[in-house]
């Protein structure tokens, strides 16, 4: 039967040159992929970033001045947008493209062409959304673009086509990447890698791509209705023709829960793999963060409806999903409780990266137990739409996703580059990132359960905001100062940090037993791994690399790679192309809509057929 | 498309067996979402025509009969569903190119260039009822702005049509390859991952057919 | 979701008997003829004016609907004779697209229970 046939399907031994632009354009490598990634998604970052300064900056003051009200609703929608589909989102899956094949002992994922195809409509998606502030129409219906308010009839300009258009391309990079990663980690484990000797982040990236897989057909139907009404005249959030209001909540909730699992669990898998290494100590309690992520990722999509309470779905509706989130809020305590005690008893070493992991411990837990605060109907209906949610998720998010990943950054870089972070900045950096989401967040509790709403440009003096407000701005501006320290750090230490040796952390897994920065065939002898932490049992038949040996080619061991190739990042363009082309139908510009769409759907189909009929070695 | 490798994978399944199914597990949630709003809508519109009932005066401007042509579906139903066994036997074909064929059923039967062609035929003809129905909707006043029906109704089966029209340009993608070089038993998984997809969207039509359709 | 199998080692199907050769001709073309009965039954039931009115009408196309669907995904899609992992990757969310589509009619008012 078929399905024995192999994978994957290399034969040749040529050798692909590793500088230039054009090898960047072209190239097939999981890692270089992931460096790609990693650094787009801390750019977007940036740009994420500097636009809540300027929100900060307007809120500083009662009554602020310094942006206008209109363009208040386009920087917290596209602050928004930004942090969750090109910030975080992509720094995720910059770890999982580097990390996932070095973690279960292959040599690429299983689809390398498709892999570098989701990068490019990533990058694609990205620019095109942010090209919205060329023409001062940048999306400003909040990140949830809540229809009715974003149908035409509401809100008539080219703002939210930029954003459904944009989230459409960006969730076609998303699938690509999840399909692959799933087959990936099914498929291409070293002898011995069963799934539970797996490390926790390929544990906690396989559960989010059928998160990913599950989750995002749902928001691309709940677009394709608001296109199709914006463009073609339908009337699925069309009031007067008896739609239902709610319909777009709940779609976009089904998606938007799940997106939430999206955003931690990576996070969670990284502090999986610090936490050990930095305490000398295996993960306590394996399986049952195993079995957490699992039923985290599947309750979640049982809570969707606790971001709606406030619309009324009436008592039982409330019952069942304020108790599910309640549920939830158990594995992922559970969480919580194996790493501490993980640490428990360990020689615990305080680097950066160790010291971002705990913080996430203690963040996260501040956002997770004012999550199951408004997981209680009567006192969410207190809290919604206030600025004390945006205090919660911004500590998960930004205590908890970010200060994840920031320690995922600081313990990879040796791995990814051969160089260290420099642990001085690093630990500036953590300090004034620690003290400066602190004084930006912890306060908006208080000024949220004063009463202050969300998405307001201005309020005014006296109502008991003002000084919570001017301490929140305070504490962004030191956020985003410590977050420039980072950039620099990153940037010098790429080229002039000091040299850091194959596992320069004496950590377990496999990707530590490689040469830092791996060669582009990963392994030289693939693996046979017989524990869950082979480099410290030395148990197996892992080949431990050590420092100074000469690196061979692939061509000299005779392994074979695929070949670089240009025919995924033309897909892609040519699939943004055509998704541009539907802007003109908004100014019934019908020429130039066709040229766009069916031009870019031929050159699509074009390079997909050409990329497909051509061999991969 | 057309490697053949030499590392076994862990699971010894191939990698794009897996990828397929992990992506008609996306589709479900997909269909899911679409079913769900044509359901949820389903008796809202506020004007006709509508599916199964008559829209008579003041709602409707004069009397409209209920829209949705049961037999004229029964037949293209039936079409999809012919045209999964051709896709089967056109599989089984392929799997068995190198047996020897001697009786004259055993050479219809094996020749997975008629099967693949007939595949592609009846998905073709379904799409050809699809269009007609749609039409001859349009004339009788629904189109897909005309009401939370026609939105909702037009999206999903279109969508649906969408596949199925995806699903035979591959098929001929595969006929043409077969053309050129002949499909062999070593070449059954690229059969086998667009059998997978071809079968799923004529599932997703049998539960559109008994939910849109017969269910009022 | 995740549905584990867990000592998945190499090319160790073949040992688990999970993998079945296909079906050939004889049943691919039973399979036809019971998927065509089905939905002539089911067309048949829909011009029966005193059944479309009874409780039993939407229930017993859901069931043979549902049928037709396990037929194709069972034979057809020949998830009855492969690997166990296909089935993980399709029943997990299908169930989780049927629970969701189950608990949007609820939401919306459109799933009653009905005493008597």
């Amino acid at each position: 039967m078929a399905t024995t046939a192999a994978a994957p399907p290399y034969v040749s031994t040529h050798e692909a040159s590793n500088t230039g632009i054009w090898s960047w354009l072209t190239t097939v490598d999981h890692k270089r992929i992931g460096a790609l990634y990693l650094v787009t998604a801390l750019t977007f970052f940036m740009i994420g970033g500097f636009e809540a300064e300027i929100i900060r900056a307007q809120l500083m003051h009662p009554n602020g001045t310094l942006v206008s009200a209109d363009t208040y609703n386009q920087l917290f929608t596209m602050h928004g947008t930004t942090m969750i589909f090109l910030a975080v989102m992509p720094l995720s899956a910059a770890f999982f493209n580097f990390l996932i094949p070095l973690q279960i002992g292959a040599r690429d994922v299983a689809f390398p062409r498709l892999n570098a195809f989701s990068y490019w409509v990533y990058l694609f998606g990205g620019l095109f959304i942010n090209a919205s502030w060329l023409i001062g129409a940048a999306p400003n219906g909040g990140w949830f673009g809540y229809a009715p308010l974003t149908t035409m009839q509401f809100n008539p300009g080219l703002n939210i086509d930029f954003w459904v258009i944009g989230l459409q391309i960006l969730g076609v990079s998303s699938l690509a990447a999840a399909f692959n990663f799933i087959t990936t980690i099914i498929n291409m484990r070293a002898p011995g890698m069963q799934l539970m000797r797996m490390p926790m982040f390929t544990w906690m990236a396989f559960i989010v791509q059928f998160l990913l897989i599950l989750a995002f057909p749902v928001i691309t139907i709940a677009l394709v209705f608001l296109q199709f009404d914006r463009f073609f005249g339908t009337q699925f959030y069309e009031l007067a023709a008896g739609a239902d209001p709610l319909l777009w909540q709940h779609l976009f909730w089904i998606f938007g829960h799940p997106e939430v699992y999206i955003l931690i669990l990576p996070a969670f898998g990284l502090v999986s793999e610090v936490l050990p290494t930095f305490s000398g100590k295996p993960l306590f309690g394996y399986p049952v963060m195993v079995y957490s992520g699992m039923l985290i990722a599947f309750l979640g999509f049982g809570v969707w409806a606790h971001h709606m309470f406030a619309v009324g779905m009436g008592p039982i509706a409330d019952s069942v999903f304020g108790v599910t989130t309640l549920l939830i809020g158990i594995p992922t305590g559970v969480k919580i409780f194996n790493w501490i005690f993980t640490m428990w008893g360990g020689n615990v070493r305080f680097t950066v990266a160790c010291k971002f992991a705990i913080a996430l411990l203690a963040l996260f837990t501040i956002g997770g137990i004012s999550g199951v605060m408004h997981a209680s109907p009567p006192a969410d209906l207190q809290q919604t739409d206030s600025y004390f949610i945006v205090a919660h998720f911004h500590y998960v998010l930004f205590g908890g996703s970010m200060m994840g990943i920031f320690a995922g950054i600081y313990y990879y870089f040796p791995k990814i580059t051969g160089r260290f972070l420099s642990e001085k900045l690093g630990n500036w950096h953590f300090w004034l990132t620690f003290i400066g989401m602190n004084l930006t967040f912890f306060p908006m509790h208080f000024s949220g359960l004063a009463g202050m709403p969300r998405r307001i440009y201005r309020y005014d003096a006296g109502q008991g905001f003002d000084v919570y407000n001017l301490i929140s701005s305070y504490g962004a501006y030191l956020l985003g100062f410590a977050t420039l320290l980072f950039v620099w750090n990153f940037i010098r230490s790429w080229r002039k940090g000091a040299k850091a040796g194959h596992n320069p952390w004496n950590a377990p897994s496999l990707e530590w037993s490689l040469p830092s920065p791996p060669p582009d065939y990963n392994f030289a002898a693939i693996p046979t791994v017989t524990s869950r932490y082979p480099l410290w049992d030395h148990k197996g038949n892992v080949v431990d690399y050590h420092d100074g040996d000469q690196v061979k080619s692939a061509k000299e061991l005779g392994i074979p790679m695929p070949l670089s190739t240009i025919k995924p990042l033309f897909t892609a363009l040519f699939m943004t192309l055509m998704f541009a082309g539907l802007l003109f139908i908004h100014k019934h510009n019908w020429p130039m809509a066709y040229t766009f769409m069916f031009g870019g759907a031929a050159g699509m189909v074009i390079s997909l057929y050409s990329w497909l009929l051509s061999p991969l070695e | 498309m057309e490697h053949h490798g030499h590392t076994p994978t862990t699971t010894g399944l191939d990698n794009r067996k897996v990828a397929i199914w992990a992506f008609i597990g996306s589709e479900c949630m997909l269909f899911a979402s679409l079913i769900s709003t044509y359901l949820i809508y389903k008796g809202r519109s506020v004007k006709g025509p509508f599916p199964h009932e008559v829209c008579s005066p003041p709602v409707c401007d004069t009397v409209m009969k209920p829209i949705l042509n049961i037999p004229v579906t029964s037949a293209s139903t039936f079409v999809l569903l012919v045209s999964s066994l051709a896709m089967v036997l056109a599989l089984a074909a392929v799997e068995n190119a190198d047996q020897p064929k001697h009786t004259l059923g055993e050479k219809i039967l094996g020749n997975s260039k008629l099967w693949l062609f007939m595949t592609a035929l009846l998905g073709t003809t379904f799409l050809g009822f699809q269009a007609f129905e749609f039409t001859s909707f349009v004339h009788e006043g629904l189109t897909i702005r005309t009401n939370l029906f026609g939105s909702s109704f037009f999206t999903l089966t279109g969508f649906h049509g969408a596949h199925v029209t995806a699903g035979v340009l591959w098929l001929l993608t595969l006929l043409a390859i077969d053309i050129r070089r002949g499909l062999k038993p070593k070449d059954a998984l690229i059969v086998d991952i667009a059998a997978l997809y071809w079968h799923f969207v004529d599932v997703v039509w049998i539960a559109i057919f008994t939910l849109v359709y017969l269910i009022h | 979701m995740t549905h584990s199998d867990t000592h998945v080692s190499h090319v160790d199907h073949a040992a688990l008997g999970e993998v079945k050769e296909h079906p050939t001709w004889s049943t691919y073309w039973k399979v036809a003829v019971i998927l065509t009965i089905i939905t002539a039954l089911e067309v048949w039931v829909y011009y029966i004016p005193s059944f479309v009115a009874s409780h039993l009408f939407v229930p017993t196309l859901l069931i043979l609907s549902a049928l037709k669907f396990a037929i194709v995904v069972l034979f057809y899609m020949h998830l009855r004779y492969d690997h166990r992992l296909f089935r993980a990757l399709f029943t997990g969310p299908l169930i989780i697209a049927m629970a969701t589509i189950v608990s949007l009619l609820f939401l919306f008012g459109h799933l009653v229970i009905h005493a008597g």
